[in-house]
């Protein structure tokens, strides 16, 4: 790779999105999950997509991983289609649930795409422990998932998607089946990682004050059909504390997010 | 204690209500031909010696449970195992070919049930011709098959096990299908977002998912298969296995070998039922379930 070549590599935005579309066939006609939406996101960014059920965020998030092929327009992931990012493995996925296998134990269900990416064992064993570490389940290694709680469950599913080393993270909606206090948790600690591992993170939320507090970007949509309504940019500094979230800033933007909202929603009923 | 309360004791009490039920049954079916004796040799009895007599005959219609257990007991602790007369012998000459056929079915089965999973075509194809095989009478194949393989010289534990295998590959490819197909969405594109091949997705996912399945399949197929191999051994002249006592012995009418026959095959199932189950639960908790 020359350097020119190196540069427009790190420049490439991770994720490019043009007139993008997506209408799924039912059995009651069609259903537009996605229309027109452009947006790019670049190395290092932490975008939120915050938006009421059926307004296509979640499938928004499938499409950047291949998991859904868009209709209309294109995608480009690393400057790739989003089937060849998926081939090459540009990216972690972390779903609703934990999705953990409950036959594995949790060191084993970290290494679970390690196997399947064909990674020396040798080399298993360290990125495990470096995985688990980061999402501080060190000493559960050996645990079944029953045997932990949601909040475990759902860390252990991060150092899943963490293990092979991909710089985008995906994730829709991880901490949405957990309480309050575990969320606020983990959050904080999804920022310190996302501080330490400079990943690009595409979040799914459906809370106003988490996608505030944890995003650079938070990318307002609305339903039928679904599509984006707003880009807000964060003036919050990267360094966030907890009671950041008390702070006149915060709540300003988080003032504007739920306009963005409701301005969605202002031509039903 | 609780566990004697919880799981014996019904079962003890289920059982002492058939034994009633068949006491009364062998009474009331050997008495006509109990009569018939009586009025010959000029006899009369009082009841209980007519009870008494309808329950010791020779060949009865319904053996009573005694005269089972007796023969049983005698043809199977008292016998040399290597004689033809002994049960066990019999018994194992039927469970060597059911075992044989049962492991022929179970890989038949999975073969199967992997294809149908991947292959929209077998799918669409095979299914039909699965169901239509099972509707088919064993006893009108079971000869053919013995004839057929005994024409191009293949004779013995073979054509015999391959009822059984014809009769359980079935459940298993049925249950298999189903477990194959038992994994979340979200399992599934958990792998897709991995790239993961389709072996890998099979060997990953689909088959660790597939096992609850599998072994209750397999608790249908061992019962079949056995079913299986004593029908082999009915209509084929075979000389050795509970199918070929069952039938020397309804030859000559000795309705009390038939039953102790029919009581061996059923504790050999019984055994085999309750073997796949345990293997299962090892199996189980080796794959880290939470203990009941």
């Amino acid at each position: 790779m020359t350097v020119a070549e190196a540069k427009a590599q790190a420049t490439k935005p991770v994720v490019e999105a043009k007139n993008l579309g997506l209408t799924f066939r039912t059995n009651d006609g069609p259903v537009q999950a996605l229309t027109d939406v452009n947006l790019t996101i670049d190395k290092g960014e932490f975008v939120s997509f915050i938006g009421p059920s059926g307004c296509g965020k979640t499938t928004f998030l499938r499409v950047i991983a291949d998991l859904e092929k868009p209709t209309e327009g294109m995608i480009a992931v690393n400057g790739m289609t989003s089937e060849q990012a998926r081939e090459s493995r540009a990216y972690g996925y972390v779903f609703q649930a934990a999705a953990l296998f409950p036959w594995r134990t949790i060191a084993s269900n970290v290494a679970l795409p390690l196997e399947i990416m064909g990674i020396a064992s040798a080399e298993q064993k360290t990125r495990i422990a470096r995985v688990m570490e980061l999402v501080n389940l060190t000493g559960f290694e050996n645990k079944y998932p029953w045997q932990l709680s949601g909040g475990m469950q759902q860390r252990a599913s991060i150092a899943r998607a963490l293990a092979f080393d991909a710089d985008l993270l995906l994730m829709d909606e991880p901490f949405g089946a957990l309480d309050e206090i575990v969320r606020d948790h983990l959050n904080k600690q999804l920022l310190e990682l996302w501080a330490r591992t400079n990943k690009t993170i595409c979040f799914v939320t459906h809370s106003i004050p988490e996608a505030v507090y944890l995003s650079t970007r938070i990318v307002v949509m609305s339903p039928r059909p679904g599509r984006v309504t707003d880009v807000i940019e964060s003036t919050l500094p990267r360094e966030r504390p907890l009671d950041i979230r008390e702070s006149a800033e915060f709540i300003a933007i988080a003032h504007r997010v739920r306009e963005g909202l409701h301005a969605g929603h202002s031509y039903e009923d | 204690m609780d566990r004697t309360r919880d799981k014996v004791l019904p079962v003890l009490a289920i059982l002492a209500g058939l034994v009633v039920v068949w006491y009364v049954g062998a009474m009331l079916l050997n008495a006509p031909f109990q009569r018939d004796l009586d009025r010959r040799a000029g006899e009369t009895r009082g009841t209980v010696e007519f009870i008494g007599k309808t329950l010791s005959q020779p060949k009865p219609t319904l053996p009573a449970p005694h005269q089972v257990a007796a023969n049983f007991f005698e043809n199977t602790f008292l016998r040399k195992i290597t004689s033809n007369q002994s049960l066990v012998f019999h018994a194992w000459i039927t469970l060597s070919s059911t075992l044989l056929g049962f492991v022929f079915g179970t890989a038949l089965g999975i073969a199967i049930a992997v294809g149908i999973v991947h292959f929209t075509s077998l799918d669409r194809s095979l299914m039909p011709w699965l169901i239509a095989s099972q509707t088919i009478p064993i006893l009108a194949i079971a000869p053919m098959v013995i004839v057929v393989f005994a024409a191009i010289g293949v004779t013995g534990i073979i054509p015999k096990s391959l009822i059984s295998t014809y009769l359980s590959f079935f459940p298993v490819a049925v249950g298999m299908v189903k477990g194959l197909r038992s994994p979340e969405l979200t399992h599934l594109d958990l792998m897709h977002t991995y790239n993961a091949s389709p072996a890998q997705t099979l060997w990953k996912l689909r088959v660790p998912a597939s096992m609850p399945f599998l072994f209750a399949s397999m608790k249908v197929a061992v019962a079949a298969s056995l079913v299986g191999a004593i029908v082999a051994e009915l209509p084929t002249g075979a000389v050795a296995g509970i199918g070929a006592k069952l039938l020397s012995a309804s030859y000559y009418s000795q309705t009390i070998d038939m039953w102790s026959a029919l009581v061996a095959g059923s504790i050999v199932a019984g055994l085999l039922v309750t073997l796949v189950g345990w293997i299962g639960r090892l199996v189980d908790r080796s794959m880290g379930a939470r203990p009941a």
